[in-house]
């Protein structure tokens, strides 16, 4: 019912290295924190120190268990943060009634402007991804808003231009820029490391891409193969201690 | 286009940006504290401090909600009601500092070692260390007996340093991370910001970990252990590099004591000590002359292979004595492979791969330097492989060995100090010759004789009375523990509540949550800080308690110093303490009151000097008699150390004004911090960034600095003399002896090479009756029982199961929402469990500290972590079960007393599910009411 721009000038976003991130929750909170301060209403928080603590996060971090195939391989934890992927074909516009949600021209940005949000929560609904909250205090969909009101902010240092969430990330495993530029720095890291679509069968065409884990447990791999690749660094200079001073007077000789 | 909102990109963030220091944990990270009308609105990390470089974690960002948390105390309190009831009376400061002299002064003027002033996870221990002396108490530690003090003391015997606050990798330059168990605070953001810079350039990270999360998740290769074996498989792969020769015969040779001489002859009285010259220098053979020389004479050569006979004594060199013990067939891979959990395959790989990078990968820096033997080199040759470990390796009963262990191995790799190793970060390298050694001589009414803590030598410097009793509380000191570096705070309570070895009037703690989180044998502790002797009195008389918040421990003190958050306060991060330095600078740092508090509390510190100035402590009064300080700002600024020396390093006054490092006080240095962003930083210049120990480029720049008085060059000790001095006593020699029972266990422990031996509760308990390994992580978002309190925070972390591994999981039945009974020779809990594949077989955890108890923290009755969170504790004691023998055998490492969480064994079975977690508490009242049911924060309009 309201309709997305044909074609954006910019495809801002974020791209989030999952060989990296360590599950620390520091892009979680620090969002809650611009962003309850920020743009919109608070992101509120219900029985905050009861039994049933309950609050509006725009980003959070879910973590998975992966068993490999093989019998012997060790099963793998990913973590996996997860905020709004601000779609080329984003079905949360396209179904908003009312006009609220929408994708920005010049960036891309799926924002939501609350002065004309019902919260009828149709929006949350239609995302595949779970990336919207319905903020229960003030009835309004609150969303990423990938800090509209920091990238561009004239009142912050140029540095600080960016999502609170990837300045405040330890291990520095999300990266923002422009994806629709093939020469910027995080398209450039994408095509590198093989960044992928968020389940891409859902034709949402998302901005924000994901960097896959690197192959884990190498070594295991090929010690459990049996395959000897390493073995001639450790080929023995003694067997004995007495052999090992032996070799250590004439290693010695030749330093 | 035109149907676009018009949203405003550059709003006003704040009104101004006050910068301190971060304490939301133990890391100590630089903030921005974005203020909006006088109100704190926003916090993110300082781009400029050495610590965070601009990054804040979970815990940093949410330290808004701590500072405003409803649990936060409001004013001093005396209790009225029983002991834990938590019912207390509100009074006044004057009041409350009256009540703590009235009961202090006396002890002090009659028997100061009456006091036990313990401080858990203080920042300020040079303060309050200081204070503790001059009140005259030998009873005075932190809390690192319970945390890593096996980390801190097994690196600084061995290397003159260790890991977190004494050093770190090489981020920019290793290839080759290994990570062993670290708790997350040691050290949070630095860790995150290596492992990214690693992975960032495609190097790799081995984590050695029973449990695969946070940063064992993102390691390319995962070592899923078993818990205390840490040691063992170390030393397999010490086995495997010696055995193929890929150990750096250079660095061994010039910069360990691997070359030096030892007394090899089983009758000498001093078998097993070090060769020394007139003037005490350590010898080694020269290669150049074949005859013994002192090992920093300029231009000698030391010899590893040569042995030496005198007088009919032969010495042998330490590396002689090093191939023998781990060129056994003890330490093969495939003997330890069973114990360790790990093919014996897979650790041949291991150690190929650490030799691979270390000797096929070598690095080298075109700096030149000059060593302690005045010899010149062209460059710094580098061994990019990098290790880090804290609590996992150290909190066992053979943690201390286990820690010496990996620093063996780092040596032998020649990768301490070297570019892409592991280098010291400033006041460290730090020789143990430099450091104090303990003092415990109390004279009533006057200071103790020195400082409380330190690195014993040998027998002679035991913190023992005439009689040989202990003469700490906490037997810090004694033969039980002899290099117990930090003192054991986990033994105070059930110690002074025992009257072993002697009974107390007064237990002063600071924010050590003693009667939950914070002790082994949580019950039980409960139990000995309530009762009552046969004439109605509390066994532990008095308890006086600092806290910022309403913590478990609050209910449990008779008088309540109501602490600041650390937004509304004074600190100084010193170098005298726990610096915040980097490795390529010295750096330390404050907290400064970015806000006023709006209740009726004070800092601890400023609290302990108007209780000093009260009591008219020495060292807080002037010759006539007027106090010194009047608060903690105040001594930060004018308390000299030694002439010249203060707390903050930064912006003292000069001959020819400012001066950094030495100098005289300066009024206007905390302005001076807060104009630099709360730190102060000076860089080592570039040829005296590595190599430190022996690179007098770097000492000279140390002594300027004011980090040593004079130069200190040292060899690293792969033997360690002071405990082969222990074995000694333990075999008769020597005029301080150790009481019978503890001969063996000395002779065995207290090995001057590495050792590894199971963990204590192995021995302890029927391994098949309880076989399986229960430990606990912190989570990365939490800190300790801080976090729960914390709106934002426990909605991440709220609950911790048991994490079981896929192993018990089915031999069990378990399904989703399942209960399990957990049962330790010590104690029994009922609690929720979840099914985890990437776990150790063997192992099963939980989240520390999530479990709370009800009417603590402000928290609802009904909050999960009161309901469903439980802690492990309750089947930990402080004491090993009794031997029969009528002793009290601690749950410590025997070298250093660090308390042993990690050597728990448990058995688990299928539970119906209970109301509520068992075992569960009574609640305590709330001193401060409950929180608010809705938050909507929004400072600014």
């Amino acid at each position: 019912m309201t309709t997305l721009p044909e074609k954006t000038q910019r495809k801002m976003g974020l791209v989030i290295d999952l060989d990296t991130c360590v599950g620390c929750h520091a892009c979680v909170v620090s969002c809650k924190g611009w962003n309850t301060e920020n743009y919109g209403a608070p992101l509120s928080d219900q029985d905050p120190y009861g039994g049933d603590p309950s609050g509006t996060f725009l980003n959070r971090v879910h973590s998975y268990e992966v068993k490999p195939l093989a019998e012997s391989a060790a099963a793998q934890l990913i973590h996996f943060p997860k905020s709004c992927l601000h779609c080329e074909d984003a079905p949360c516009v396209t179904v908003c009634p009312t006009g609220a949600s929408y994708k920005r021209v010049e960036d891309g940005i799926v924002l939501v402007n609350e002065s004309n949000c019902i919260g009828c929560g149709l929006c949350a609904w239609a995302c595949p991804y779970g990336a919207r909250e319905m903020d229960a205090a003030e009835g309004v969909m609150k969303k990423c808003t990938l800090c509209v009101d920091r990238i561009y902010n004239e009142n912050l240092p140029e540095e600080d231009r960016v999502p609170a969430c990837v300045r405040t990330c330890p291990a520095g495993a999300r990266h923002f820029g422009d994806l629709g530029d093939p020469e910027s720095d995080v398209s450039k890291l994408v095509e590198e490391r093989g960044g992928m679509d968020l389940m891409p069968e859902q034709g949402t065409k998302p901005v924000n891409k994901y960097l896959p884990p690197r192959p884990k447990d190498q070594v295991m791999a090929a010690s459990e193969a049996e395959i000897d690749i390493l073995a001639p660094l450790l080929a023995p200079v003694a067997e004995e201690p007495k052999g090992f001073i032996g070799w250590l007077d004439k290693a010695l000789e030749k330093i | 286009m035109l149907d676009q909102p018009k949203v405003d990109t550059s709003p006003k963030v704040s009104d101004e940006v006050r910068k301190t220091t971060c304490y939301m944990c133990a890391c100590r990270c630089g903030i921005n504290v974005h203020m909006k009308d006088g109100k704190v609105a926003y916090i993110e990390g300082n781009r400029d401090h050495p610590v965070n470089k601009g990054v804040l974690c979970a815990k940093g960002s949410a330290g808004i909600m701590q500072h405003n948390a409803p649990s936060r105390l409001r004013a001093p309190m005396k209790r009225v009601g029983p002991r834990g009831s938590g019912e207390f009376e509100e009074i006044s400061w004057d009041e409350a500092l009256e009540i703590a002299a009235g009961w202090l002064e006396p002890i002090r003027q009659e028997d100061p070692s009456k006091l036990a002033f313990f401080t858990g996870r203080d920042q300020s221990q040079s303060f309050t260390s200081f204070w503790a002396q001059n009140f005259g108490t030998p009873n005075y530690a932190a809390h690192g007996g319970f945390c890593s003090v096996n980390m801190a003391a097994a690196g600084i015997y061995t290397m003159g340093g260790a890991f977190w606050e004494f050093g770190q990798p090489d981020w920019d330059h290793t290839k080759l991370f290994m990570i062993f168990g670290v708790a997350e605070d040691h050290d949070s953001n630095p860790i995150k910001i290596g492992i990214g810079k690693i992975k960032a350039r495609g190097a790799k990270v081995i984590g050695v970990n029973p449990i695969r999360s946070g940063y064992n998740a993102v390691a390319d290769e995962w070592v899923g252990i078993t818990p205390g074996t840490d040691g063992l498989f170390i030393l397999a792969l010490v086995h495997e590099l010696l055995k193929a020769g890929k150990i750096d015969l250079t660095y061994l040779a010039q910069f360990t004591n691997a070359p030096v001489l030892v007394n090899s002859d089983p009758d000498s009285p001093e078998y097993g000590l070090l060769m020394r010259d007139k003037d005490g220098k350590l010898l080694v053979i020269d290669r150049k002359t074949g005859k013994p020389a002192p090992f920093d004479k300029k231009g000698v050569k030391p010899d590893l292979s040569a042995t030496y006979r005198q007088a009919g004594i032969t010495h042998r060199p330490v590396m002689h004595l090093l191939a023998e013990r781990y060129m056994s067939e003890e330490f093969s891979p495939e003997n330890v492979s069973g114990r360790c959990g790990i093919s014996a395959r897979r650790i041949k790989a291991i150690a190929s791969e650490l030799a691979r990078v270390a000797f096929e990968e070598e690095i080298v820096l075109n700096h030149e330097w000059t060593d302690f033997r005045g010899e010149k080199h062209k460059t710094m040759v580098g061994r990019p492989v990098s290790f880090h470990s804290m609590r996992g390796i150290s909190a066992h009963s053979n943690g201390f060995q286990t820690c010496r262990s990996l620093h063996l191995l780092q040596i032998l790799l020649g990768s301490v100090e070297a570019p892409g190793g592991f280098r010291f970060k400033p006041p460290y390298p730090k020789p143990v010759s430099i450091h104090p050694t303990p003092h415990c001589k109390v004279t009533p009414g006057k200071p103790l004789d020195g400082p409380h803590l330190g690195f014993v030598r040998g027998p002679e410097d035991l913190a023992l009375k005439e009689d040989g009793s202990p003469a700490r509380i906490d037997k810090a000191y004694t033969w039980e523990n002899p290099m117990s570096a930090h003192g054991l705070m986990h033994m105070v309570i059930s110690n002074a509540y025992a009257g072993d070895p002697y009974k107390i009037d007064t237990l002063f703690m600071y924010m050590a949550n003693m009667s939950w989180n914070s002790s082994m044998n949580t019950s039980g502790v409960i139990d000995m800080l309530t009762d009552k002797d046969e004439s109605g009195e509390y066994v532990i008389p008095r308890i006086i308690y600092s806290d910022a918040y309403s913590s478990e421990m609050v209910a449990y003190a008779d008088l309540i110093l109501p602490d600041t958050t650390y937004l509304e306060r004074h600190d100084c991060i010193s170098l005298l303490d726990r610096p915040i330095c980097e490795a390529d600078g010295a750096a330390d740092a404050i907290r400064w009151p970015v806000v006023e508090p709006d209740r009726d509390v004070k800092g601890f510190q400023t609290a302990l000097i108007l209780l000093a100035n009260k009591m008219g402590l020495p060292g807080f009064t002037n010759e006539d008699g007027t106090a010194k300080y009047k608060d903690y700002a105040d001594y930060i600024v004018n308390h000299e150390r030694k002439p010249g020396i203060g707390p903050l390093a930064g912006w003292r006054t000069g001959e020819k004004g400012v001066s950094h490092g030495r100098g005289a006080p300066n009024e206007a240095q905390l302005q001076s911090y807060i104009d630099n962003g709360g730190f102060f930083v000076k860089h080592i210049p570039e040829n005296c960034a590595y190599m430190k120990p022996w690179n007098m480029g770097y000492q000279d720049w140390a002594v300027e600095l004011g980090l040593y008085d004079t130069p200190q060059p040292y060899i690293f000790d792969l033997y360690v003399e002071t405990m082969r001095k222990f074995q000694l006593a333990a075999e008769g020699h020597g005029e301080r002896q150790p009481p019978d029972h503890l001969r063996e266990r000395i002779k065995k422990m207290l090995d001057p090479l590495p050792i590894w031996y199971p963990p204590f509760e192995d021995d302890a308990v029927d391994l098949e009756e309880y076989p399986v390994h229960a430990l606990t992580q912190r989570p990365m978002a939490m800190y300790h029982s801080w976090g729960t309190q914390n709106a934002w925070l426990r909605q991440i972390h709220g609950r911790n199961p048991l994490y079981l591994p896929t192993k018990i999981w089915e031999a069990n039945g378990f399904e989703e929402g399942d209960w399990a009974t957990v049962t330790s020779v010590h104690g029994e809990i009922t609690v929720p469990v979840a099914h985890m594949a990437a776990l150790n077989e063997n192992t099963v955890w939980t989240w520390n500290a999530i479990g709370k108890r009800k009417g603590a923290w402000a928290l609802d009755n009904d909050a999960p972590e009161a309901t469903k969170g439980f802690l492990l504790n309750h089947l930990i004691h402080e004491l090993l079960p009794p031997k029969g023998d009528g002793l009290r055998w601690s749950n410590s490492d025997p070298i250093t007393g660090q308390a042993a969480w990690f050597d728990l064994r448990v058995k688990i079975k299928k539970a119906q599910a209970p109301a509520e977690a068992q075992p569960a508490f009574d609640p305590i009242k709330s001193p401060v009411g409950h929180g608010p049911d809705q938050l909507t924060w929004k400072v600014g309009k």
